[in-house]
């Protein structure tokens, strides 16, 4: 797996539950990004290049590649539009969330 | 000479992920590219900033390989006893890292990193320059560069905000003899990329100081912030080079800057700046082009 | 065999850094400050020699010590460092940085007094003053005991159930710099009382983890619970430890706190570090001429002896708390914290704070002798003040203005401070 999972998680009800010294797991997620969305990009696969720069530049890594196409992890997008920005292709478009 | 890194060969794992940085962060994009080009066999540190502040709230822990948040002035220090304890282990293939911001690097950091130079320790050290204090709310750092209105230098009145020009890092870390050292910016990634890459390989200290825009402190668009990182490199503002083998190399030299003013003026930070701002500007970067067109060689790639 | 029979003479800092290097540590960092340098200079002679075999760094200040030092001991690394007074200010931060990330690491300080006014002499405020840093904290007395502290500190720290940094204190020149027979254990023996070090608490190639968090209002409390806890925890394993030193290596120290002819004493004085040493001398001649004394020698401050205090000293008059520091405005903090443990107790005996021996200023066999004679006049006439600086070489009443007296001499108010 690429990506960090997101882990079922409640909080510890005994103290021996706690993690000793600011120690824990390596990519441990317990929530998403998505609501901070106002808008959201939308991949044309049929104008995609693959040149990968969206991938590339994604300050939140969420574009990753399956098989041969692209894909966007839609949980963590937080619709910053820089894709949409630098696409040479202008296969990704940012589409206005509906509130 | 190291294979050449690009997106196709880039690990595709994720070591920076579900982080809470604003959205558009060119300081998350310096972290999660480094981190690829490092992989999985990686210790990492951070300072208190942006980057600690996003990845590390307990339970949501963004960083996929091994990382601890250091103290602010303690990031090179931390790094070297990182780097003093995996050889004192005999631990084998590992990168030591670490990502500080301005002030972690130019202020309250540049004691220990000067002294971690001193002592060429293996580690890489990578300086995410959103050109202010981000963490704590946009205050001048020494690495804000002339006319930026601040929370702590807010242009009121006839002040033009920052009045002194950025801490030259990338000349002091030189000046100490580093093994090799790198500027870089996020709106130039292939670059960056094979910085990075170089680091991975030198015997001793590294130390890059990567161009990162951070459109909430600068009052830009979020999606705007790669052009803008390409934009400062191409104005001149900022320069692609390195310093390895006691030699300086500058990777990029644009035949013709592009405008100042139209840099500037996409950022709110610089909208109360007026023509003879934008003059001063220009003058303090031809006169720093001189010097570095004069005296440093050319080479259009990087990493070698 | 513990001992090859062999005996050196050692300074306090030079059987530092013979402990330390028994105790086998990765890593160890090196900033020098009087009156600290011997022992880093000792160290430094020992790695390049190839009888330490340790990664030695020179860092470019004491918060860069402790922080290196919490970098390597992140990754698993046995680790050392050592200090005073201002270096121990300047890493203030980092203090409770390797508390809460529940780092083991073991740090000399050279007890020294703290600047303004400069003083390169020893007291006791630079470590008293960070007692809340969540650091284990032990005084010892001799170079004997700092050398086998060194090493029972790295069990005690290093024991999962403690996982806290310990704070060895050396009184600065007195201890530091003097020189007594010492007897040094062989490796062989260290190596079976100190197992190497064991952690889950660190970044692992193997099992990745991220260190140093932040926890929000809903969490942090706990980790901070979880710290106390442990530091109270650590009072038994102190103690085991103590115990098992002794069996081994026939070195018992008596734990937490150690009387010394306390057990029917009508006047115990508290001590801490080397002047219990003279106190000891003081005790013996008092008890020759007749007088029904003795001393308790507090080892640590941090877990607080309270019980213990309370216990050996249920059957005195009078307790004296001899302490080279104070908190301006207010009383000694070793006086605090005994006060607080005998309300606690139930046991409210009369307790007088002696400070003594600030910025180097020596403490005589007459001035302890004293300090029991105070303690016996108290109890008949209890003093307005129970905070005394000893030997203060001026007078202190208050001196009114002539003006203001309309022309009459001016008189002694009050006595403000016993001289």
């Amino acid at each position: 797996m690429n990506r960090p999972k997101l882990q079922p998680f409640s909080r510890p009800k005994h103290i021996d539950g706690f993690p000793i010294g600011t120690c824990f797991d390596a990519g441990h997620l317990v929530d998403t990004n998505a609501g901070w969305r106002t808008e959201t990009p939308e991949l044309n696969p049929g104008l995609c290049t693959g040149c990968l720069l969206c991938y590339l530049l994604c300050p939140d890594g969420v574009i990753f590649q399956v098989d041969s196409q692209l894909a966007i992890d839609y949980d963590f997008c937080k619709g910053c539009g820089i894709c949409a920005h630098e696409c040479k292709a202008k296969a990704i478009v940012m589409q206005k969330v509906e509130l | 000479m190291p294979k050449p890194i690009t997106a196709k060969n880039l690990n595709p794992r994720e070591f920076f992920y579900g982080h809470k940085a604003c959205g558009g962060c060119g300081g998350s994009v310096a972290v999660r590219l480094a981190l690829k080009v490092l992989g999985e066999r990686t210790f990492t540190a951070v300072p208190a900033g942006c980057m600690s502040s996003v990845g590390f709230i307990y339970p949501q822990l963004a960083f996929g390989s091994n990382a601890i948040i250091s103290t602010f002035p303690g990031t090179a220090s931390m790094l070297s006893g990182i780097a003093a304890g995996a050889r004192a282990l005999g631990l084998q293939d590992y990168h030591v890292v670490g990502f500080a911001g301005d002030g972690g690097t130019a202020d309250i950091g540049i004691q220990a990193l000067s002294g971690a130079i001193d002592r060429h320790d293996r580690i890489i050290y990578i300086c995410y320059n959103n050109e202010a204090y981000m963490n704590t709310g946009v205050q001048k750092s020494g690495l804000t560069p002339f006319g930026a209105r601040t929370t702590t230098t807010p242009a009121v009145g006839q002040t033009r905000g920052t009045l002194t020009n950025k801490k030259n890092m990338f000349e002091i870390v030189a000046a100490h003899g580093i093994d090799y050292a790198a500027t870089a910016s996020v709106g130039y990634p292939q670059d960056y990329l094979a910085k990075v890459n170089k680091a991975k390989s030198v015997a001793g200290t590294s130390y890059i100081h990567v161009f990162a825009p951070c459109p909430t402190g600068w009052g830009a668009a979020s999606d705007l912030s790669i052009e803008l990182a390409k934009e400062v490199v191409d104005c001149g503002l900022w320069y692609l080079a390195e310093y390895h083998n006691a030699e300086f190399r500058l990777n990029r030299n644009p035949k013709a800057f592009t405008s100042i003013q139209s840099y500037l003026t996409k950022q709110a930070r610089f909208r109360h700046l007026v023509q003879k701002d934008f003059e001063s500007i220009a003058k303090e970067r031809d006169r720093q082009w001189e010097h570095i067109r004069k005296t440093w060689a050319h080479s259009s790639q990087a990493g070698l | 065999m513990t001992t090859d029979g062999r005996k050196v003479f050692a300074s306090g800092n030079e059987a530092v850094a013979l402990g330390v290097r028994l105790a086998r540590p990765h890593v160890i960092a090196a900033y020098p400050i009087t009156p600290q340098t011997t022992v880093v200079e000792r160290l430094a002679e020992m790695a390049e020699d190839g009888s330490l075999r340790c990664e030695y760094m020179h860092v470019e200040s004491e918060h860069s010590a402790l922080s290196a030092m919490m970098g390597a001991s992140a990754i698993g690394a046995r680790t050392f460092t050592a200090t005073s007074s201002q270096g121990l200010l300047y890493m203030a931060e980092c203090l409770h940085y390797a508390s809460g990330g529940r780092f083991p690491i073991v740090m000399m300080n050279a007890n020294r007094a703290l600047a303004l006014p400069w003083s390169i002499y020893g007291d006791q405020r630079d470590s008293l003053s960070q007692l809340d840093c969540g650091w284990i904290q032990v005084y010892v007395e001799d170079a004997q005991e700092a050398l086998d502290m060194i090493i029972q500190a790295y069990v005690v720290a290093e024991h999962p159930r403690v996982l806290t940094p310990v704070m060895v204190n050396l009184d600065g020149f007195v201890l530091t710099h003097t020189y007594e027979l010492v007897e040094v254990p062989t490796q062989q023996a260290v190596d079976e009382f100190l197992p190497s070090f064991q952690t889950t608490n660190k970044m692992d190639l193997a099992a990745p983890t991220n260190m140093g968090f932040t926890a929000m209002p809903a969490d942090y409390m706990e980790f901070k619970f979880q710290q106390h806890r442990a530091m109270l925890d650590a009072a038994e394993i102190i103690a085991e430890t103590d115990r098992a030193f002794g069996k081994k290596f026939g070195r018992p120290y008596g734990g937490l706190a150690d009387g010394y002819r306390s057990d029917d004493a009508d006047f115990i004085l508290l001590t801490l570090g080397s002047v219990t040493g003279t106190a000891r001398v003081v005790v013996d001649q008092l008890r020759a001429e007749g007088h029904k004394v003795g001393l308790v020698k507090i080892r640590f401050m941090r877990p607080f002896p309270a019980a213990e205090l309370a216990f050996l000293t249920r059957k005195a008059k009078a307790v004296g708390v001899l302490e080279k520091n104070i908190s301006p405005g207010y009383e000694g903090t070793v006086f605090t914290n005994v006060n607080s443990a005998f309300l606690n107790a139930g046991r409210l005996p009369l307790v007088l704070n002696f400070v003594a021996g600030l910025g180097g200023r020596d403490i005589s066999k007459a001035d302890i002798a004293q300090m029991f004679e105070q303690l016996a006049a108290g109890v008949k006439d209890v003093p307005n003040d129970r905070v005394i600086f000893v030997n203060l070489q001026v007078d202190t009443y208050e001196q009114s203005d002539a003006k203001t007296n309309h022309g009459e001499e001016p008189q002694p108010a009050r006595v403000l401070l016993r001289p």
